[in-house]
C-alpha cells in the first residue's frame, strides 16, 4: 500500500518511536510570537536550559502590538507590552533572530513564516500557534502546539506526538465569480462540522486546488484547525516551486529533485474522503458563534438545529428567516493569518475602487505583514482603502481577537476576514460574521452583508 | 509532572437546556485579555471569565454559570459536548483549569492541541460517546455531591450511574499520565538518538540547515 505525503512527511523526521508507539518528531524551524513563544522560552531558562539550535528558531511580534501609525513597545492591549520585552529580551538570550515591532520584516507568524521563506516544502516547522496549519499550503509538515511543546523543541529539536490519521478533502471544478479559498473551506466546515477532522491531518487535493494561487492556498490551510484538523497539507507543485525561489531563508538552488517526491502516491488510503463539487459553492458568510454555522451569502438565517444553536442566535441577535443578504452591519475588518496578504488587499481594494462605506461604518484594514503593507503602498492600495473610507493599519494580528485593547463594542455587528466568530473573539458581546475580503468590502459599502456582485449589476 | 492514576470528584457538566454543549472553544475557557502576565499562574481568576461573571469586568459571579451553583463550585471534572478546547492553542487554557482544580474531562472529542496540552500537564482526557457523556451529566446533575464520577485511568474506566464505561487513551499518553514523566527530561535523556538521526538527517537534506 502506498504512502500519503503526510505519512512520507512524518517518516522523513521520525527520530524515536516509544514504547507506548509515540514518535519523537524533529523539528526543522521553530517560529514564535510574543504571546505564547514568551512564556515558552521563560519556562525553558527556568529550567537552566539552553536553545539546542538557535538558527533553527525566530521570534516575531504580532499578538499584543499596536497596529497604530507610529507605535513602539506600548499596546493598547492590558500587559501587552511585557510580552514584547521579554520575548525580545529572551530571545537575545538565547540568541535568536527576532523580527521585531518595527522591523522591515515583521508581520504575523504565519506570513512571516511563508515570506521569509522559513516554511519549505519537506521541513517540519512548529509554532506555539493553532494557526500554524497555514504552512501546510506548501507542503511543510507544520504543526501548532502548546507553550510547554516549544519549550521541549527548544531543548530538544524534536517534538513528541501521536501520529495522527490523515483524511482528504478534494475539490473540483471551476469556482463560481466571487468565490474565493475562503468560501470553500467555509463551505467544508458547514457541511462536515466543526469538529469534522477530529485530530486528523488533512490534504487538501483536486484540480480547484491546483489552479488555486499559492496565498489562497494558504488561507485554505489556515482554518483547517477550525474544522478540528491535526494540519492541513498541500503536495508542492511548479506554482510552490516559484512562490518559494528567491526568499531569504530558501537554499539555492532549490532541491526540486527531492522536491517533487512530496505527493501522496496514487494507492495511498486515507482514513477518509471527501469530495466537494467546487462549482457549486457560492460566496459564504457564518451566522452564528462557531465556524460551522455558515450559509451561502444567498440564504437565510437558519432554523436553531439545537440548544448550541439557538444560543448562537441570541448572541447574534438574530431570528430563523432573516435574509443574510440584508444583515446592517456596523463595522467592517480586513486582517489576521487567514485573508490579509497582498492577493486579499487586491481584490478588496477593486470592490472599493471609486466607492465608499457606508456613513456609520467603522471599517479597517490591517495588512498581514510589513512586506505586505509596502507592497501595497507601491500600488496605491493604501489610498484605495483610505479614499474609501478604511482605516490603514501597521500590520499585525489586531482585531482578529480581544485581549482587553480595541473592539468594535458589545453588540456591533461586524463583518470580518478573519477565522473565528466565537462569542466574544473580538470583544464582550461583539457579533462576528466570517467572509471573505472581497465580501467584507461589498458590505462595507453597502452597510449590509452583501455579495460584491450587488456592486456590479 | 503530577501523575494521573485515578480520580473521583464532583464533575461540573457545561450544558445549555441541559444539552452538553458543543465546540466549546480555548477563548471561552480563558479569553485573551485575561492573560495579562508572562507566566503559566495566576490564571484561575480568567477561567471560564466571559460565563462566570455578570459583566466583563466586574468579578460578581453569574448564577446560571455551573462553577458558581453549590457543589459544582468545587468540581474537579468537567463533562463537556464535542469538539471541547478547539481554537487557539493557548495552554492558558489548561494551565487555568489545572489552577482551578480540574483533573480530569469527559467529552466525544476534544482540540487536538488541547488534548496534546491536557496530557504535558497531566489532565486526563476521557473520551466517550455523545449519549454517554449525557448520560452522566444527567446523573451528575441529580445529586452532584453524591453523584461522583470515579476515573480510573490504569483500567480505563469510567464509573458512574452505576455502571463502568470503558474508554481509551493512547498508550504513550496513558504511560505518561500514568508515570506522570516530564517530557522533556524524558527526551533530553536519549540526545543520543537525536544526535544520530540529526547526522543522517543533514547528509539526506542538507538544504533544510539554516546558516
Amino acid at each position: 500500500m502506498g504512502q500519503t505525503l503526510f505519512d512520507k512527511l512524518w517518516e522523513r523526521h521520525l527520530v524515536d518511536t516509544d514504547e507506548g508507539g509515540e514518535s519523537l518528531l524533529y523539528v526543522d524551524r521553530l517560529c514564535m510570537h510574543e504571546r505564547t513563544g514568551s512564556i515558552a522560552m521563560q519556562l525553558l531558562m527556568d529550567r537552566g536550559l539552553s536553545v539546542r539550535r538557535p538558527r533553527q528558531a525566530f521570534c516575531v511580534m504580532d499578538h499584543t502590538l499596536d497596529t497604530f501609525p507610529g507605535r513602539g513597545d506600548q499596546t493598547r492591549i492590558p500587559g501587552g507590552e511585557a510580552f514584547i520585552v521579554s520575548t525580545r529580551n529572551s530571545a537575545q538570550s538565547l540568541g535568536l533572530t527576532v523580527f521585531d515591532v518595527n522591523d522591515a520584516d515583521q508581520g504575523i507568524s504565519h506570513l512571516v513564516s511563508a515570506e521569509q521563506g522559513f516554511a519549505l516544502p519537506g521541513v517540519s516547522l512548529v509554532c506555539p500557534d493553532s494557526h500554524t496549519c497555514t504552512l501546510g499550503a506548501v507542503g511543510a509538515l507544520a504543526i501548532g502546539v502548546g507553550a510547554s511543546q516549544i519549550e521541549h523543541a527548544l531543548a530538544t529539536s524534536c517534538i513528541r506526538l501521536a501520529k495522527p490519521q490523515v483524511m482528504r478533502v478534494s475539490f473540483e471544478g471551476q469556482l463560481a465569480p466571487w468565490v474565493t479559498a475562503k468560501d470553500m473551506v467555509l463551505h467544508v466546515i458547514a457541511e462536515e462540522g466543526a469538529a469534522a477532522a477530529r485530530g486528523a491531518a488533512v490534504e487538501y487535493s483536486g484540480s480547484t486546488v491546483e489552479h488555486l494561487p499559492v496565498e489562497a492556498r494558504f488561507t485554505l490551510c489556515n482554518m483547517a484547525v477550525e474544522f478540528s484538523a491535526f494540519t492541513a497539507l498541500i503536495a508542492p507543485d511548479e506554482k510552490t516551486f516559484e512562490y518559494v525561489a528567491g526568499r531569504p531563508r530558501a537554499p539555492a538552488p532549490l532541491p526540486l529533485d527531492d522536491w517533487r517526491k512530496l505527493q501522496s502516491d496514487t494507492d495511498a488510503e486515507f482514513l477518509r474522503e471527501i469530495r466537494v463539487d467546487a462549482s457549486a459553492i457560492r460566496p459564504r458568510v457564518t451566522w452564528g458563534t462557531s465556524p460551522e454555522h455558515g450559509v451561502s451569502i444567498h440564504d437565510r438565517v437558519p432554523e436553531p438545529a439545537n440548544a448550541d444553536a439557538q444560543r448562537a442566535l441570541d448572541y447574534m441577535g438574530l431570528t430563523p428567516g432573516l435574509r443574510m443578504q440584508e444583515l446592517a452591519i456596523d463595522a467592517a475588518f480586513i486582517g489576521s493569518c487567514t485573508n490579509s496578504r497582498l492577493s486579499d488587499l487586491r481584490a478588496a481594494a477593486d470592490i472599493l475602487l471609486g466607492r465608499r462605506v457606508a456613513p456609520g461604518i467603522a471599517a479597517v484594514c490591517v495588512p498581514g505583514s510589513t512586506s505586505v503593507k509596502r507592497a501595497a503602498e507601491v500600488e496605491g492600495i493604501d489610498q484605495i482603502f483610505l479614499d474609501a473610507g478604511f482605516e490603514w493599519r501597521e500590520s499585525g494580528c489586531s482585531m482578529c481577537f480581544y485581549a482587553g485593547g480595541e473592539s468594535f463594542g458589545a453588540g456591533k455587528r461586524v463583518i470580518t476576514s478573519t477565522n473565528r466568530n466565537f462569542e466574544g473573539r473580538q470583544g464582550p458581546g461583539v457579533r462576528s460574521h466570517l467572509a471573505s475580503p472581497e465580501l467584507v468590502a461589498a458590505s462595507a459599502v453597502r452597510g449590509r452583508i452583501s455579495s460584491p456582485d450587488m456592486l456590479f449589476t | 509532572m503530577r501523575a494521573f492514576v485515578k480520580h473521583q470528584g464532583i464533575a461540573a457538566p457545561l450544558t445549555e437546556a441541559g444539552v452538553l454543549r458543543r465546540n466549546i472553544d480555548t477563548d471561552a475557557i480563558i479569553p485573551s485579555r485575561e492573560m495579562k502576565r508572562v507566566s503559566k499562574t495566576s490564571l484561575v481568576q480568567g477561567l471560564f471569565s466571559n460565563w462566570r461573571y455578570l459583566t466583563p469586568d466586574s468579578r460578581e459571579p453569574n448564577p446560571n454559570f455551573v462553577l458558581n451553583q453549590g457543589a459544582f463550585s468545587k468540581a474537579t471534572l468537567l463533562i463537556a459536548g464535542e469538539n471541547f478546547g478547539c481554537g487557539s492553542s493557548r495552554e492558558q487554557a489548561v494551565w487555568a483549569l489545572a489552577e482551578f482544580g480540574i483533573r480530569a474531562i469527559i467529552a466525544p472529542s476534544f482540540g487536538a492541541i488541547f488534548a496534546r496540552n491536557c496530557v504535558t500537564n497531566g489532565l486526563l482526557t476521557v473520551v466517550l460517546e455523545a449519549e454517554t457523556a449525557q448520560q452522566i451529566s444527567d446523573w451528575v446533575q441529580l445529586n452532584p455531591r453524591e453523584h461522583q464520577p470515579l476515573i480510573d485511568l490504569e483500567q480505563g474506566q469510567v464509573t458512574a450511574f452505576n455502571r463502568h464505561l470503558e474508554f481509551k487513551t493512547p498508550p504513550a499518553e496513558r504511560l505518561c499520565l500514568l508515570r506522570g514523566l516530564d517530557h522533556i527530561e524524558r527526551t533530553l535523556s536519549e540526545h543520543r538518538h537525536i544526535d544520530d538521526f540529526e547526522r543522517r538527517y543533514f547528509e539526506a537534506y542538507p538544504w533544510t540547515v539554516l546558516r
